[in-house]
């Protein structure tokens, strides 16, 4: 059976999460595109959940988002429906892409609903015994034919594919938040894995207009192996300069290092709050179960004892969780102490911006420079003046940049990735970094 | 050409804001002034000039597409919610796509020719950011020939109509003269623009006007010969004033000072349903021009101050080709050189015009004449210019070249 065939019978499961939603709206928009490209064959797309609620949802966001897409290829789309007559106006052609995107569309609680797709997605919840559950149903439900694509960022799939008897049918597939925008497909190819399903794999990615990256079957992979260890270094700093400065003071400097002073799209703080903080921890207690290498934070598992989560909303709004957010913007920093919000107001910024020092370049943020044809020079430059300053931000990004370096050449050393510049991919494309970790920016 | 039977009059307009992208004030999510609120804002600034609203006989309302935008046809007697003093006052509205407004003036000017009226208000509206763009295209695309052209047309339907000009343009000057022509059409407006406190573009901060003008079309996204740049953009707003004769000046309390004079009436159509013969031509304006310019007696030469309908930078060009202020196939090395700006020999669309001020397209004819008028009169605030001559020129277009009205006034 060719991928084209293949593509004919899909299934997602887990299809309402963060994820899993994105995945199956590429899926859906892909299949509509075909369909209409080609009249007489069926497409279906089986999109399991656990609750109707949430699969209600992930119907009403396909349908939001099928009609942005049609809105978007207008031009493609009045091509498409050239000869139908019924359809004359941009509206018109728009609910109908809108239609056909859902015509495929199938939900259902119950796993069975995936037994005939010849290619399942599996975006289940980042815990191993669910997937092994998910998976040792899955090898009975469907044909020996069936070939699962998984979007673990962390379980190893060896693991999964021992446990399951899906041996040579399983592949990871890793996208990135939001899996429909983000560009970046981590592919992990563990070892018997049969040689069609990677070439399959890898043509589908193409398909989807994804840039794929190889990473090696250890546990965290590329953007995990990377992204854990990055941020615990920040917990560490945060912590040890909370002995001087106090915690609120401590995680503002370090949040404020991570983003305005390396040039990054959020801090770590805000991005560990993006993906939620109980999907840290999960991640964080995967990987050291596999690599015994000591990733764990305290601080982590404090924060979820009070509470403190994270994530988005179903919307994609930032919940609350290190910062208190504000129209999406970090409004206030959680104190675990007084276990309340210390808002961040104009006072508390300018002594704390004080402490750190003056910033290189006031001017350059990751906005500018990410649309900015020159930016290469520019941060060549920008780390240049960062290297003489003297000061305690100043000395917090260098300690941070080399810290990341290390992380990605121990990646690179451990066959995780198979080349430097793999690693850079995976965080400029999967992080929205303006540079990679392995760069000789500071030497 | 038939002189004008007796002497008429354009006095107290107003424009309103141009609201769209652009204007900071603008948000798609946010509420903002329906088709009731801004007629009555147009309505009352000029109401505040003439005192008595009583003394208005007659009310005329220009609009294209309320029904699909706001779902509110009977605009006629909508109208007369702006004044209790005009209950009962005969009302009606025009249509005539993008030259509503103009048709609207000349149906006042009628009602004051006849004797039937001494004093018709006149106003033109459109509320148009009810919907995305794309489907506003759809809404619009009733300006040309539903049956036969929607389907085949562009999505974006007379972006695509005006491209087939530019392209054909383009095809006849050459590309890099055409475009250079669009790219300085397209300076001028937002320079101007940014003198207008009503104009969609008035706070437009780009660096670089011309490079934005000489971007290259896509026509994967857009069209094939016009690039963004080159279109007005989707606006709500609404213009208004009064037609007056000199028994209505002086019941209204103004005096010759305070009005233009209409000294040609230039009204043409064309078949819809048939294609532009010159796509490098737009003939029916050449035509509505020339009758207006044949009526007051004037050459283009005698013309100090210029509007046209530039619904898209092409159309600019191509009508300074069709008033003669270019020869056919020169207008974009005319535009290039300045013959249209501020400082030019013909200063024309001083306030924006469509590309800058903005289209709110059953608004856009009258909103013309409001600018003639403050030009003519030196009303014009921040961007006044200093007029040649004392005569000005209008030509405001419906569709691909299918209604056009054209007037000439004297100061």
């Amino acid at each position: 059976m060719d991928l084209n065939q293949r593509l004919k019978h899909v299934a997602v499961i887990g299809a309402a999460g963060k994820m899993g939603s994105g995945i199956a709206l590429l899926l859906a928009l892909e299949m509509a595109w075909r369909a209409l490209e080609d009249p007489g064959a069926t497409y279906v797309l089986n999109l399991v959940d656990m609750a109707d609620g949430p699969l209600q949802g992930l119907q009403r966001y396909l349908r939001d988002q099928a009609r942005k897409d049609g809105e978007k290829q207008i031009n493609r789309l009045r091509a498409v429906f050239r000869d139908r007559a019924d359809l004359v106006e941009n509206g018109e052609m728009v609910q109908a892409f809108v239609d056909e995107v859902m015509i495929h569309v199938r939900t259902g609680k119950a796993l069975a609903l995936a037994k005939d797709s010849s290619l399942v997605f599996e975006a289940a919840f980042e815990r191993e015994e669910v997937k092994v559950e998910i998976y040792n149903e899955l090898a009975v439900l469907c044909p020996p034919s069936t070939w699962f694509l998984t979007n673990t960022s962390s379980i190893p799939l060896r693991v999964l594919a021992e446990q399951c008897g899906i041996g040579g049918r399983l592949i990871g597939y890793h996208f990135y938040n939001p899996p429909a925008v983000q560009k970046l497909l981590e592919v992990i190819v563990p070892d018997g894995c049969d040689p069609d399903l990677v070439e399959a794999a890898y043509a589908l990615a193409k398909i989807l207009r994804k840039t794929t990256v190889p990473a090696r079957d250890i546990a965290g992979f590329i953007g995990n192996g990377h992204f854990m260890r990055d941020g615990l270094h920040c917990i560490r700093e945060m912590e040890h300069l909370a002995r001087d400065y106090g915690f609120v003071q401590a995680l503002y400097m370090v949040e404020k290092v991570s983003r305005d002073w390396l040039l990054r799209p959020m801090g770590m703080f805000q991005l560990i709050d993006y993906v939620g903080i109980d999907v840290f921890q999960l991640i964080l207690r995967v990987m050291d179960h596999y690599l015994q290498d000591g990733l764990h934070s305290d601080l982590i598992d404090h924060m979820l004892d009070l509470g403190i989560r994270g994530g988005q909303t179903s919307s994609g709004a930032q919940k609350d969780g290190f910062l208190r957010y504000e129209k999406g913007r970090p409004a206030g920093i959680f104190d675990p102490a007084a276990r309340d919000y210390v808002p961040l107001d104009e006072a508390f910024v300018r002594d704390m911006d004080g402490l750190l020092g003056p910033h290189p370049d006031p001017a350059l943020t990751w906005k500018a420079l990410s649309r900015d044809p020159a930016r290469e020079e520019k941060l060549r430059a920008y780390f240049r003046r960062l290297k003489d300053l003297d000061s305690l931000g100043a000395g917090m990004a260098r300690a941070h940049v080399f810290d990341s370096r290390d992380v990605a050449l121990d990646l690179v050393r451990q066959g995780v990735a198979a080349r430097p510049e793999d690693v850079n991919d995976v965080l400029t494309l999967g992080f929205f970094h303006l540079y990679g970790p392995i760069n000789d920016y500071l030497d | 050409m038939n002189r004008m039977p007796k002497p008429v009059f354009l006095a107290a307009g107003a424009t309103t804001v141009s609201l769209g992208t652009g204007r900071p004030e603008f948000s798609p999510r946010k509420p903002r002034p329906g088709l009731d609120e801004t007629i009555r804002e147009a309505g009352r600034m000029t109401l505040a000039q003439i005192g008595d609203p009583g003394a208005i006989d007659e009310c005329v309302i220009g609009n294209f597409m309320a029904e699909r935008f706001n779902r509110q046809g009977h605009l006629g007697a909508l109208m007369l919610n702006l004044h209790p003093a005009l209950e009962f006052k005969p009302a009606l509205r025009v249509e005539g796509a993008c030259a509503s407004g103009g048709l609207a003036l000349v149906s006042g000017l009628k009602s004051v020719l006849s004797g039937l009226a001494d004093v018709v208000l006149v106003l033109g509206v459109e509320i148009q950011n009810t919907v995305k763009a794309i489907y506003c295209a759809d809404y619009l695309a009733g300006a040309g020939w539903y049956d036969g052209e929607r389907k085949d047309g562009h999505a974006y339907f007379f972006p695509g109509a005006f491209s087939d000009r530019a392209g054909a343009y383009a095809a006849k000057v050459g590309a890099e003269r055409a475009r250079e022509g669009f790219a300085h059409w397209f300076r001028n407006a937002i320079e101007n623009a940014r003198l207008n406190p009503d104009a969609q573009e008035y706070t437009n901060r780009a660096q670089d006007l011309l490079a934005l003008g000489r971007t290259p079309p896509n026509p994967r996204v857009f069209t094939d010969h016009l690039n963004l740049f080159d279109c007005s953009k989707v606006s709500d707003g609404a213009a208004a004033l009064v037609v007056a004769s000199e028994e209505g000046l002086r019941r209204l309390g103004l005096g010759r000072e305070d009005a233009v004079q209409v000294t040609g009436l230039g009204h043409a159509a064309a078949n819809l349903t048939t294609p532009p013969a010159d796509p490098t031509e737009m003939a029916t304006c050449r035509v509505a021009a020339g009758r207006a310019l044949a009526m007051a007696g004037l050459a283009i030469g005698d013309v100090g101050v210029v509007e046209v309908h530039d619904c898209f930078t092409v159309s600019g060009i191509l009508l300074t080709e069709a008033l003669g202020m270019a020869a056919p196939g020169e207008g974009a090395d005319a535009v290039v050189a300045g013959i249209t700006r501020r400082d030019g020999r013909w200063p024309t669309n001083a306030g924006g015009g469509l590309v800058g001020y903005g289209h709110p397209t059953g608004a856009t004819g009258v909103r013309m004449a409001v600018d003639l008028w403050r030009q003519l009169k030196g009303r014009a605030g921040t961007y006044q210019v200093a007029p040649r001559t004392e005569h000005g020129l209008m030509v405001n277009m419906g569709g691909n070249d299918k209604t056009v009205v054209s007037l000439a006034v004297k100061a």
